[in-house]
């Protein structure tokens, strides 16, 4: 229990690989996990005479960014070197962005985890484009140290978002990763997979500890390697705690001490002291005189503008009044991401049924899609087939359970809802197959109408299962209706 | 023989020649040069055979050939080419063969240039004397004692010394037409962006420019048409039309060109008799041939070697940090001759052991002007006087279309005389580093020889693009003339 009250200063620095099929300065390919140096060109190997030509996609996804995040987008941009030496940096220096970023003060509001009816802003200082490091991966063999290199990574394009240090607890360091993250996979700016290394996130924190009215700044701790959400929460918590006693056993503050770097050890789950050469480093930024400052045509910003069509919470919004849907479902479904959203939206407005598309895209395409291991773009059953089969149901050609054989047959067998339909035998019952079919179930089934008869309609639902087992193309509606209607008759 | 490309050309088409003949005569000049003036680091003969038979057969059979179809080329070490190794001049990148070719080399092969060699150069394009040239010194053919200037020494050389008629250079403070005028030939460094750098080994990013030398204007012409061009793998290529260069050649009319001549530069502390009086001599001519001669002067002219030597340096030590043994180049090993494991002391020894002392001088003063603290006095400031030097250039265009001075202050100078003191050689850029840091396309054309018969050059500056303008005036200049058809006596040593 700490004896002086402290507020917990923390600011974020997330890293998203913005998702380009290309790389930030050639075309090489960006996919991830190919084997080893596969996707290098003279470029990334840094070889003599290369030279860098932006990629105007990684131009556009970091504006489309900087607008989500209510940034202004400066009329120039600039590209600077940042040099240093280290084997998966071939040319000696990274290309970022110094002084000029392309996206400069803007905000992301969160709901504070500590209280869902508070709004916290949290300011947005910059957001910079700059090509990422290659990777580094030291074995020790036999005894001797093995150094290898793979170039891959190297310069695919990283938005580095930097937040002002509005932050105050771990708990809304995850919220803001959260919305963040979610924001860029809906807006296609990255698939931030933090496995992948597409979202990589580094706080700084320190603690503002009143003692008696005087306000004490423990050192700034800059904490790196957090490789998930967990992580971050747990780095920050532990990281409170240490800072806390190191300033109360050894006295550390802010001006005995300034800033450091630590790492997270996520198998002793703690923050340890990292290479202090960061801190010292000059990096000798200047302008990279092998490419043009960027000023983005109104073209391109009216692109962008586009593409910008609703942030996560807004669609969530418009599914409720659009289609109807309750707020779980709409949140279940613009939560599965961008392409189920658009997949749920086709599906919704071709059948005209919002409910019924929701229950049939979260129960049965999330599930099959599931299953299988696989994104809704590949998924075999297009949302026009999908509406199809739900407007069947809706005209009352097909029960639920039906539409369910046909929905599994069309996936099992890869064939069009027309070709299932025909393979299970479904056609339309002629009415005098079912008018014999039922006047045949009342003469076998005499208690049922008497207990019809006797004021109980429900008793005629046993009917219902007989007939489908005779006739499994009968109407569950059709049959219930005409049952009662001979009853009355009789 | 081998003096004029587009004689070489036309000889050809008549049928007069082949392609093959050429190409024999263009090898054994170069082995009766190579002993004695070192102008090349690779030559290739039997390439340079096998490809002019292919030329001579495909005219054969009609097929439309290049523009330099069957004219020796040299190509500067500095340029990347897949099929001969791209040293610099270095023992960092003495085994360095790159993957790729240069635009400027892609192109050269497009046009069915003969691609002789590599020729020797200052290391890393870093010098004015081809002194720092990790493969020994190249010669200059008027004085064997002396150097043919630099960096693109070889390139000036090959052709002085007559083994080809056209070469590539580069130029990021005159090391085009500094050694053009030290080797009585014509150089032309082209406007900045109007040739690809792609593929061009960085000094200076944002200064460097490759540009022809050869004998004549129409030549260099000649050669400016084939290289020019937007290019988008070169972010800072200009796009924009090109302009005939050579077509310009034709007409020695210069009537209502207004000339600038930069008196001032003139009066300059060091500048020898000979070269002020060549500049004069020219001035006439330039007014016989119609010209307008206006005095005129550049304000910050005296700025310009400080700033160069900021903005340069700075530029360099970063583009040279990628040679660092870690990926390729020159690896140093420990004293038992095995791998070093430590990272650090291996890339300290590489770079002690790839680089010469005047490239560590460079990297040195870059870093130091780039580094926290020192950067707005010396980087950042260096960029605004550069704003005002353009700025000087955009005035002086508004009253003239030509600027008219030396190229150099004296004739080529001796070997020893001046690498031991980098300022004096540094001053070899006096003239010649304001056309690089304006971006603007200039020439040096031969004009006169001093007492000892060495040559002297003149220097032309245009404004951006018009490169046609310069050549133009050059071979009107050129008609009227004949220092160029001047050519150095057998090896000798004029001391
Ligand atoms: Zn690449």
């Amino acid at each position: 229990m700490s004896q002086y009250p402290f507020t917990t200063v923390i600011g974020l620095e997330v890293h998203v690989q913005l998702k380009t099929a290309s790389k930030l300065f050639c075309g090489c390919s960006t996919e991830f996990g190919a084997p080893p140096n596969t996707h290098v060109c003279p470029l990334c190997l840094g070889l003599p005479g290369a030279l860098p030509v932006i990629n105007e996609k990684a131009l556009e996804l970091s504006a489309l960014a900087g607008l989500a995040l209510h940034c202004d987008l400066p009329p120039v941009t600039k590209w600077d070197r940042k040099q240093y030496f280290y084997p998966d940096l071939p040319k000696g220096y990274q290309t970022s962005q110094f002084d000029m970023p392309i996206c400069a003060d803007g905000f992301l509001e969160i709901e504070d985890p500590a209280d869902a009816n508070q709004t916290v802003r949290i300011g947005i200082i910059r957001a910079h484009l700059e090509e990422d490091a290659g990777k580094s991966m030291h074995d020790e063999v036999a005894g001797r140290a093995d150094s290898r290199i793979d170039l891959n990574r190297c310069g695919t394009p990283l938005l580095e978002i930097v937040s002002e240090p509005d932050l105050r607890t771990a708990e809304q360091c995850v919220a803001f990763l959260t919305k963040l993250r979610e924001m860029m996979v809906h807006l296609g700016v990255s698939d931030c997979e933090m496995q992948e290394g597409s979202l990589r996130v580094d706080a700084n924190v320190n603690l503002h500890i009143d003692r008696n009215g005087e306000v004490i700044a423990t050192p700034i701790v800059e904490i790196k390697n957090m490789n998930s959400f967990r992580n971050v929460a747990a780095a920050l918590a532990y990281e409170v705690d240490r800072q806390y006693e190191e300033w109360e056993t050894k006295g550390h503050t802010i001006k005995t001490h300034g800033k450091r770097t630590f790492g997270w050890d996520d198998g002793k789950q703690v923050t340890y002291p990292q290479r202090e050469k960061e801190e010292s480093a000059d990096y000798r930024y200047f302008p990279c005189p092998d490419l043009l400052p960027v000023r983005l045509t109104e073209a391109q910003r009216e692109k962008v503008r586009s593409m910008f069509t609703e942030l996560p919470q807004q669609a969530r919004e418009r599914l409720q009044s659009q289609y109807d849907v309750t707020a779980y479902d709409a949140d279940v479904i613009v939560s599965a991401g961008p392409e189920m959203l658009a997949y749920y939206d086709s599906v919704a407005t071709a059948c005209g049924d919002g409910k019924r598309a929701s229950s049939w895209v979260q129960q049965d395409v999330m599930r099959s899609i599931k299953e299988q291991g696989i994104s809704v773009d590949q998924f075999a059953i297009s949302a026009d087939q999908l509406a199809a089969l739900i407007q069947c149901i809706i005209a009352g050609e097909l029960a639920n359970n039906r539409a369910r054989d046909v929905f599994e047959h069309m996936l099992d067998k890869g064939v069009a809802m027309d070709q299932a339909m025909k393979d299970l035998g479904i056609e339309q019952v002629d009415d005098s197959e079912i008018e014999s079919l039922v006047a045949d179930l009342l003469s076998k089934n005499p208690r049922v109408v008497d207990d019809v008869k006797g004021g109980n309609a429900k008793a005629v639902g046993a009917l219902i299962g007989q007939a489908r087992k005779a006739n499994p193309n009968a109407n569950p509606q059709q049959v219930r209706e005409l049952a009662l209607k001979m009853i009355e008759q009789m | 023989m081998l003096d004029s490309a587009h004689e070489l050309l036309s000889l050809q088409e008549q049928g007069q020649l082949t392609a093959t003949e050429i190409a024999q005569q263009a090898i054994a000049a170069i082995e009766a040069s190579q002993p004695i003036h070192n102008a090349y680091t690779h030559v290739d003969a039997e390439a340079v055979l096998a490809q002019a038979q292919q030329i001579d057969q495909r005219r054969a059979a009609g097929e439309a050939l290049g523009a330099l179809a069957g004219v020796p080329v040299a190509v500067k070490d500095v340029l990347c080419t897949k099929d001969m190794p791209t040293t610099c001049s270095s023992r960092m990148l003495e085994n360095f063969r790159p993957p790729y070719d240069a635009t400027v080399v892609e192109k050269l092969r497009q046009a069915d240039a003969l691609i002789v060699g590599k020729t020797n150069m200052d290391e890393f394009a870093m010098g004015a004397s081809t002194e720092t040239s990790y493969f020994g010194l190249t010669k200059n053919p008027w004085d064997i004692e002396r150097t043919p200037g630099g960096s693109s020494g070889g390139a000036a050389a090959c052709v002085a010394a007559g083994t080809v008629p056209l070469s590539l250079g580069t130029d990021t403070g005159g090391s085009i037409r500094q050694p053009a005028a030290f080797c009585g030939i014509t150089g032309l460094k082209p406007t900045y962006g109007r040739v690809s750098r792609y593929g061009l080994v960085a000094f200076a990013s944002s200064l460097d420019q490759v540009g022809p030398l050869a004998w004549s204007a129409k030549d260099c012409a000649l050669l400016q048409d084939v290289i020019a061009g937007f290019e988008p793998r070169d972010s800072t290529s200009l796009d924009v039309p090109t302009e005939a260069c050579f077509a310009a050649t034709q007409s020695a009319d210069l009537r209502g060109m207004r000339v600038g001549l930069l008196r001032q530069s003139l009066d300059s502390e060091g500048v020898d008799a000979a070269a002020v009086q060549a500049v004069l001599d020219a001035a006439k001519v330039f007014t016989d041939l119609g010209a307008e001669i206006i005095d005129i002067d550049l304000p910050h002219r005296k700025y310009w070697v400080p700033t160069y030597y900021v903005i340069a340096p700075s530029e360099a030590s970063s583009n040279l940090s990628r040679f660092d043994g870690a990926h390729y180049g020159h690896r140093a090993k420990d004293d038992n001759g095995n791998e070093i494991n430590d990272l650090v002391s291996m890339y300290c020894k590489s770079r002690g052991e790839g680089f010469g002392d005047e490239v560590k001088r460079r990297i040195m003063l870059g870093t130091y002007a780039l580094s926290e603290g020192y950067a707005d006095e010396y980087y950042n400031k260096a960029l605004k006087v550069r704003r005002l030097i353009r700025g000087d250039y955009d005035a002086a265009f508004n009253d003239v279309d030509l600027l008219l001075g030396p190229t150099t202050p004296t004739s080529a100078f001796k070997f020893g005389e001046k690498v031991d003191d980098p300022v004096q050689m540094y001053l070899c850029d006096l003239f010649t580093v304001g056309a690089n840091l304006a971006g603007v396309p200039a020439m040096s054309l031969p004009a006169g020889f001093d007492q000892l018969n060495l040559p002297l050059g003149i220097h032309l500056h245009a404004p951006a693009l018009q490169e046609a303008r310069l050549c133009q005036a050059a071979a009107a200049f050129q008609t009227v003339t004949d220092f160029h058809r001047q050519r150095p006596s057998e090896p000798s040593s004029k001391s």
